[in-house]
This record gives structure tokens, sequence and C-alpha cells, in this order.
């Protein structure tokens, strides 16, 4: 009986509120996605942060603090939408740690040269961008208000890594090399954050059935892909796919086959930088215990008096 | 593992003059730190002239389930919205 209204709800495109009934499955589904969208978010600081010290000049290092301050919101805003789901923010954290909870597998990757926050920016963020305008329209209330504030503030993100890649792709011969490079690196893992294609992702089904998500991967990764070719040409940069055309009656972009064994071989564990993501997030969590710690006692301390 | 901190909402008045929004939640210790950390988070791009944050727990919410039984008392007094009034053919600035 609940399921059935439940469906009802979420058919006529009502939102679902934290103490709305709810099936486990959905509850689970999203804790889920939004925690692993959450720790995707608070891990994509590492490779840029990599830069901050080393940004080309001082609009550069603003530009890139302010961004990779802006992921750390942005995880926080979702860690605030999965708390509503009944599992506290140190049980997300330590499932991270213990590897139960997953986070993209693009942040693996390692950021090689300055060209590299171009690629980031511009593609992963773009990629990042297609997902989460689509997921403003998801069916539970927090997470959707949650997209709705990281997309407002999200698409200066792209914005800066594209500016980045036009102006090295007209700076000398090594400038235009590096972008090259960099766009060779992370464009195959970009279109792979979409995730496996429809007839391998066991769990679109009922994600969209219950409409966590609007898209399926395929037709999300398809609309990145129709956006970002012309984006690449306009700027000179070919991107490395030699089956990439444009198919008229489809109105889109064929593109060649994604190599899924190193999707998979990355999101278990293999990939270049896995094991120092993880390391770095419990080192920096260790080490801010006691920062915590005093933040307790300082409260504490504060009551005696104010008693 | 250190327990969670206190969950405090964070409510932003966009402009002098105008009500303050909900906004979302932060983690802190004491209302000091609760009113810099929903800075940071929530106000990065002028999006606030005053913040007010209130602990989670002093909110009290009516339950979405029961909303029509809840608000039932209101669905049929429509003589509250002035459209109900018939006003005389040629009546003006009324």
């Amino acid at each position: 009986m609940n399921e059935i209204k439940f469906q009802e709800r979420i058919d006529a495109e009502k939102k679902i509120e934290p103490k709305d009934w709810m099936p486990d499955a959905y509850r689970k589904h999203l804790i889920r996605q939004i925690s692993q969208h959450a720790h995707s978010e608070i891990i994509g600081m590492q490779p840029e942060g990599n830069w901050i010290t080393r940004a080309p000049s001082l609009r550069a290092k603003m530009i890139l603090l302010a961004k990779v301050q802006d992921e750390a919101g942005h995880g926080l805003y979702l860690y605030s939408a999965c708390e509503t789901l009944g599992i506290s923010r140190e049980e997300l954290v330590k499932q991270l740690h213990d590897g139960k909870a997953k986070y993209s597998s693009i942040f693996n990757y390692p950021t090689l040269s300055w060209a590299d926050m171009g690629a980031v920016g511009w593609l992963v963020d773009g990629a990042a961008i297609v997902n989460q305008v689509s997921l403003q329209r998801t069916s539970y209330g927090p997470y959707s208000r949650g997209m709705v504030k990281i997309c407002k503030e999200e698409s200066f993100h792209q914005r800066q890594g594209y500016e980045i890649m036009a102006e090295m792709a007209k700076g000398t011969p090594e400038q235009k090399a590096m972008a090259q490079d960099a766009l060779n690196r992370f464009w195959w893992p970009s279109i792979m954050m979409f995730g496996p294609q429809d007839s391998d992702s066991p769990r679109t089904g009922n994600a969209m059935k219950w409409k966590i998500k609007r898209q399926t991967n395929d037709d999300l990764r398809q609309d990145f892909i129709n956006k970002t070719v012309g984006q690449a040409e306009l700027i000179g940069l070919t991107i490395p796919d030699t089956d990439l055309k444009w198919n008229a009656e489809r109105g889109s972009y064929d593109f060649g086959e994604m190599d899924w064994d190193e999707f998979w071989s990355v999101v278990n564990g293999n990939g270049p930088c896995n094991k120092q993501r993880l390391a770095h997030h419990k080192k920096a969590h260790d080490e801010g215990k006691w920062v915590r710690d005093a933040a307790k006692a300082h409260a504490k301390k504060q009551e005696v008096v104010a008693n | 593992m250190a327990e969670n901190a206190t969950v405090w909402e964070v409510f932003i008045q966009s402009k002098n003059g105008l009500a303050h929004k909900h906004a979302g939640n932060v983690h802190a210790d004491d209302k000091v730190m609760a009113l810099e950390n929903a800075r940071e988070l929530y106000t990065r791009r002028n999006e606030g002239s005053c913040i007010w944050v209130v602990k989670s727990e002093y909110i009290i919410s009516s339950e979405t389930e029961d909303s029509e039984a809840f608000f039932d008392p209101s669905n049929d007094k429509m003589y509250r919205h002035p459209t109900f009034y018939t006003m005389p053919e040629g009546s003006k600035h009324i």
C-alpha cells in the first residue's frame, strides 16, 4: 500500500522529503549515490590542490583556490542531503575510508601538467555539470535542492578550465602540445564518468522508475559529447577518437568503444592514484582530530561559563 | 571516532529589509563556529547581509503525510480572498 502511494507521488512529479515514507531500497540507493557524489567532490579537491602552489600566475592561483573551496562546499551540501536519510557524517567518512563507499574514478588519474587543470575544469567539471543539471529534477527533495545550488556555482569551474585550454592551444607549440596531451589523457576517463553503458547498468531500472535519475548514463554521455566536440574544434584541439563523427540521422556524434576493462580496474582500486587519494584523506582526517577535539572542549567550556 | 558535531539550520537574509530564508545546514560545536561555517559555506558570492543559525533540534515540523488534514481549516474559507466579493459595475480603486 505504502509502496503504491509512494510510486504515485513519484509519478506525479512530487518531491520526497526526509520524513516521508520511502521504500528501504530507495533510501539505500540514495545513500549510495549521494555519498559517492559527496566523496567525489571532496577527493576531487586533491588533483587540483596539487597545482595551487604551482599556478602560473596570481590570477590563476586565486581562481584555483576559489574553485577548490567550492568543491569543499559542494561536498558539504551533499553530505547534508545524505544525512537527512538517517546516516551520520562520521559513518559516511568511515565508509569511504573502509572502501565501502566509492568516489568518481576520474580522480584516480594524476594531474601531470598545468594543462591538466584546463582539462579537468573543461571536461571533468563539464561532464559533472551535464549529470548535475539532470539531477536537479531528482525525486528526493534535499538532493534536488543541493543540485540546484551546485549547478549555480559550477559553471565558472568549466569556463575557467576551457579558458586555460584555449590560451594554451593558441600559445607556443610546446604549450599547445601540453593542452593536446591533457585532452588525450582525460577524454576517455571523462566520458566514462557517466558510468557503464545502460545495458550493463543493473541499477538504472529502479533509479529511473523512482526518478532518482532522470536520464540514463548513455543519454547523458551522448549529451556531453555533442556539446564538447565543437568546443574542441574551436580551439584547434583534436579529440582522441578516430571513430568520432557526426551522424546526421541521429542528430548526434557517433563515437568509439570505451575501454571498460580499464574502467573497472580503476573502480576496483587499481588506478594510478587510488591508494594515494585515500591515504591522503585519512591522513588529513586523522591530523585534524585535535582541531575537532579542541572545538568540542571550547564549546563545553563556554557552556560552563554561561551557566 | 568522534561523535557528530551539532547540526545547525542556516537562514540567510539576502538584502536588508527582506525576510531570512532557509539555506541549508552546517555542523559546528558552538554558535560562533556555526555562524562562521555558515558564512563560508552559503555566502561565498555575496548572497547575504545577515545570517541566522539555530540548532536543528529546535525546529518543529508538521508532518507532510498529514498536510491535508492539518491545513484543512483554511480550505473552505474562500471569503478570505478578495476575489470572493462581487463589486458593483464601474467601481474603481478597490
